[in-house]
C-alpha cells in the first residue's frame, strides 16, 4: 500500500456532496485540484487574524502578514529544493509565469537567428507566449515531435538544439501523462549553451521535485493543481538569471526608487512582483505544501502509480478495443492523467458526449483539447476525454468511471 | 432535474448517426465558412449555394463534433435547403430564440423572452411564422447550458456564410 490514508477523502469538504443524486467522483485534478480543509482554514485564518498589506507596514499586524507571505515562499523553496528562497517568484498562475519568462528573459535574449525549442506536447501556456514574442523578435520556434506511443522523439535532438538559446518543455504531459527525461534535456541544452525551462504544472503536484537534480534553469508551476488556491503560481530560476532579467510588470512593490526621470528596481524576487501580492493565496499554497509534505511526496507518487496501473488494467480489461488510452501504457512511465477515446472502434463517442453522460453519474472528467491543440493535431484526434487522479482518489473512483462509461455506450450505440 | 433523455432525444441521435447533407460543395460558386468552438475543439464547415433569386439551392456540412453540434448542423441543413436567404436568417433568429427562451427561464425572466421569440418567429415583415419542426427537439439543450454553444455553432457559421454570400453577390 502507498501510505496514503484510506479515509483521506474526509479532508476534502467539496468531495462530501452528491450531484444528480450520486456521490461526486472528482477525476479532473489535472485541470484543478480540490482543497483540503487545512488549506481553506489557513486562508480564512489569515484573513481573520493577520491581514494587512505587506512589506510596507510599520506595525505588528503588517509584520505578521509579511512573515506569512515570506514564510510561504520559503516553504515553496524547500518543496522544490531550491538553492535559495529569493529564487522563488510568485505569479498569478503558470501562464503568467511563462509570460514573465518570455517578456523578461526572452525579450532581452532572443532575436533573429536564435531558436527556442519546445515540444508538441506543450500546454498552450508554453506555446502562445513564444508565438507572441517570436512575431516581435524574429527568432525561430522549433517543435520536438512526439512518437506514436506518446514520448518525446529525441532522435534528432542535436539538430533541434543547433543554435538554440532556450529549451522549454513540460516535465509531464497534461494530455498523455508522459514523464519526460528532464535531466537528459538539461544536459543536452547546457552542452550547446542553451537554458532549460521546465513546465512543472502537472509534475510538481504529483512527483517529488528537486530543481537541482533536474538541472533546470527555470521551473514553472501553479498552486491550484497542488491542493492550493487559484491565483498563485511560481517561477523559480537561479538567482543570477533573475538578477540579470529586467522587470516584467511595473508599479508598486517592485521598485527601489522612483523619480520624475525614472525608477530603479528592488532586489529579487520582489523585482518581479509588482503591486499588492496574493498573500492569502500564498498562505494557502504554504498550507497545501505542508499537507503534501505530511503525506510524503514519495507516498503521493506511489499512490498514483498504483491507481494509474489499476485504471489502465480495469479499463483495458473491461472494454478491450472499445477504449484507447493515450500515452505510455506503463504506470511508472507516466502520471495519472488518462486521456482516452471510447466507443465502437469505427465510431467513437464524442468526448463531449462522454463527459455529459459521466456527469449524470456524478463523475467529473474533462473533455476537449486540454489547451494542447498542436498535440491533438499530431495525435489526429479533435478531442479526448481525460480522467486525472490525485491523492484523494481511490479504486472506487476508477470503478465508478468504468461503470459510467457503459451508459455512454448504451446511448450512442449504432 | 433534467435527465439525459431531455438532451439525447431520438431525433437528435438519428441526425447524429445519419447526418443529412454531409460533404462539400465546389467553391465558387458555393460559399464556405468555418466555425470553431474553442472550448472543446469542435469545428463545423458550412457550404451554401445561393442563386440570383437569393434562394439557398444547396447546402453541405463538413467538420466534426459532438452529437449535439452535429445533429444541430444536420437539422439546420435540412431546414434551410431550398429556402430564401431571408427565411434562413429568420430560422437563425428563431433557433437562437429557442436556445435563449430557456436561458431566460433559468434566470427567472422567461415570459418576456418568450414574447420576443414569438415576434422573431412571426417575422419582422409579417411573414408566416417559422416552424422549427425537428429542431424543437434541441430545446432540451438549454437545460445543459454548457452545450448551448454546441447547438448554436453551425447556426453562427451559417450566419457568416449568408453574410459572405451577400458580400460576394
Amino acid at each position: 500500500m502507498s501510505g496514503i490514508p484510506a479515509d483521506i477523502k474526509k479532508d476534502f469538504p467539496v468531495l462530501q456532496q452528491q450531484v444528480h443524486d450520486k456521490p461526486l467522483i472528482y477525476l479532473d485534478s489535472g485541470n484543478t485540484s480540490q482543497k483540503p480543509q487545512a488549506v481553506i482554514d489557513a486562508m480564512s485564518d489569515y484573513y481573520e487574524t493577520t491581514n494587512a498589506n505587506v512589506h510596507r507596514g510599520s506595525y505588528d499586524l503588517a509584520v505578521r502578514a509579511t512573515d506569512a507571505l515570506e514564510g510561504a515562499r520559503s516553504k515553496v523553496a524547500r518543496f522544490i529544493n531550491a538553492p535559495a528562497i529569493n529564487e522563488v517568484v510568485f505569479t498569478k498562475n503558470a501562464t503568467e509565469a511563462f509570460n514573465l519568462l518570455a517578456r523578461s528573459w526572452g525579450a532581452t535574449n532572443l532575436g533573429p537567428g536564435d531558436a527556442v525549442v519546445i515540444s508538441e506536447m506543450e500546454h498552450h501556456a508554453n506555446i502562445v507566449p513564444w508565438h507572441m514574442l517570436a512575431a516581435e523578435k524574429g527568432f525561430e520556434l522549433r517543435w520536438i515531435p512526439v512518437t506514436s506511443d506518446g514520448h518525446l522523439d529525441l532522435s534528432d535532438l542535436d539538430t533541434f538544439l543547433d543554435g538554440a538559446k532556450l529549451v522549454s518543455v513540460t516535465a509531464m504531459s497534461n494530455v498523455l501523462g508522459t514523464l519526460n527525461d528532464i535531466p537528459r534535456l538539461a544536459e543536452a541544452a547546457h552542452a550547446v549553451g542553451a537554458l532549460l525551462a521546465v513546465d512543472g504544472s502537472q509534475y510538481v503536484p504529483h512527483v517529488p521535485t528537486d530543481v537541482q537534480a533536474m538541472g533546470a534553469d527555470f521551473l514553472i508551476f501553479t498552486g491550484h493543481k497542488m491542493l492550493g488556491p487559484m491565483g498563485i503560481g511560481v517561477l523559480w530560476a537561479h538567482a543570477e538569471l533573475l538578477e540579470a532579467m529586467p522587470p516584467f510588470l511595473g508599479g508598486g512593490e517592485m521598485i527601489l526608487n522612483v523619480t520624475k526621470e525614472g525608477f530603479t528596481t528592488t532586489e529579487i524576487p520582489w523585482k518581479f512582483e509588482a503591486g499588492t501580492p496574493m498573500v492569502a493565496e500564498a498562505v494557502g499554497l504554504g498550507a497545501a505544501i505542508d499537507y503534501l509534505a505530511e503525506l510524503g511526496m514519495d507516498n503521493v507518487r506511489a499512490h498514483e502509480i498504483e491507481l494509474t496501473d489499476y485504471a489502465l488494467r480495469t479499463l483495458n480489461e473491461r472494454y478491450g478495443d472499445r477504449i484507447v488510452i493515450h500515452g505510455p501504457q506503463v504506470a511508472t512511465e507516466r502520471g495519472g492523467v488518462l486521456s482516452f477515446v471510447y466507443g465502437d472502434p469505427d465510431m467513437r463517442v464524442h468526448p463531449h458526449d462522454i463527459a455529459q453522460v459521466l456527469d449524470q453519474a456524478g463523475v467529473c472528467v474533462r473533455a476537449g483539447h486540454h489547451c494542447a491543440k498542436p498535440l491533438l493535431q499530431t495525435m489526429k484526434v479533435p478531442a479526448t476525454s481525460r480522467a486525472s487522479v490525485y491523492v484523494y482518489n481511490d479504486e472506487s473512483d476508477i470503478d465508478a468511471l468504468a461503470d459510467a462509461l457503459e451508459a455512454s455506450g448504451d446511448i450512442f450505440a449504432f | 432535474m433534467p435527465g439525459l433523455d431531455d438532451l439525447y432525444r431520438e431525433v437528435i441521435l438519428d441526425h447524429y448517426r445519419s447526418p443529412r447533407n454531409q460533404g462539400e460543395l465546389e467553391t465558387p460558386p458555393a460559399v464556405r465558412t468555418e466555425g470553431f468552438n474553442p472550448l472543446c475543439g469542435d469545428e463545423v464547415i458550412v457550404y451554401i449555394d445561393v442563386d440570383d433569386d437569393n434562394v439557398i439551392t444547396d447546402v453541405a456540412i463538413g467538420g466534426q463534433g459532438c452529437s449535439i453540434s452535429q445533429a444541430s448542423a444536420s437539422m439546420m441543413s435540412a431546414a434551410i435547403k431550398g429556402k430564401s436567404v431571408t427565411e434562413a436568417r429568420r430560422f437563425i433568429a428563431a433557433f437562437k430564440g429557442l436556445m435563449s427562451i430557456h436561458e431566460g427561464e433559468l434566470g427567472g425572466d422567461g415570459s418576456e423572452a418568450e414574447m420576443g421569440i414569438d415576434a422573431i418567429a412571426a417575422g419582422d415583415e409579417g411573414g408566416p411564422a417559422i416552424k422549427l419542426g425537428d429542431l424543437e427537439a434541441l430545446k432540451g439543450v438549454v437545460k445543459f447550458p454548457v452545450r448551448i454553444k454546441c447547438a448554436t455553432l453551425s447556426w453562427n457559421t451559417l450566419a457568416q456564410a449568408l453574410d459572405q454570400a451577400a458580400a460576394d453577390a
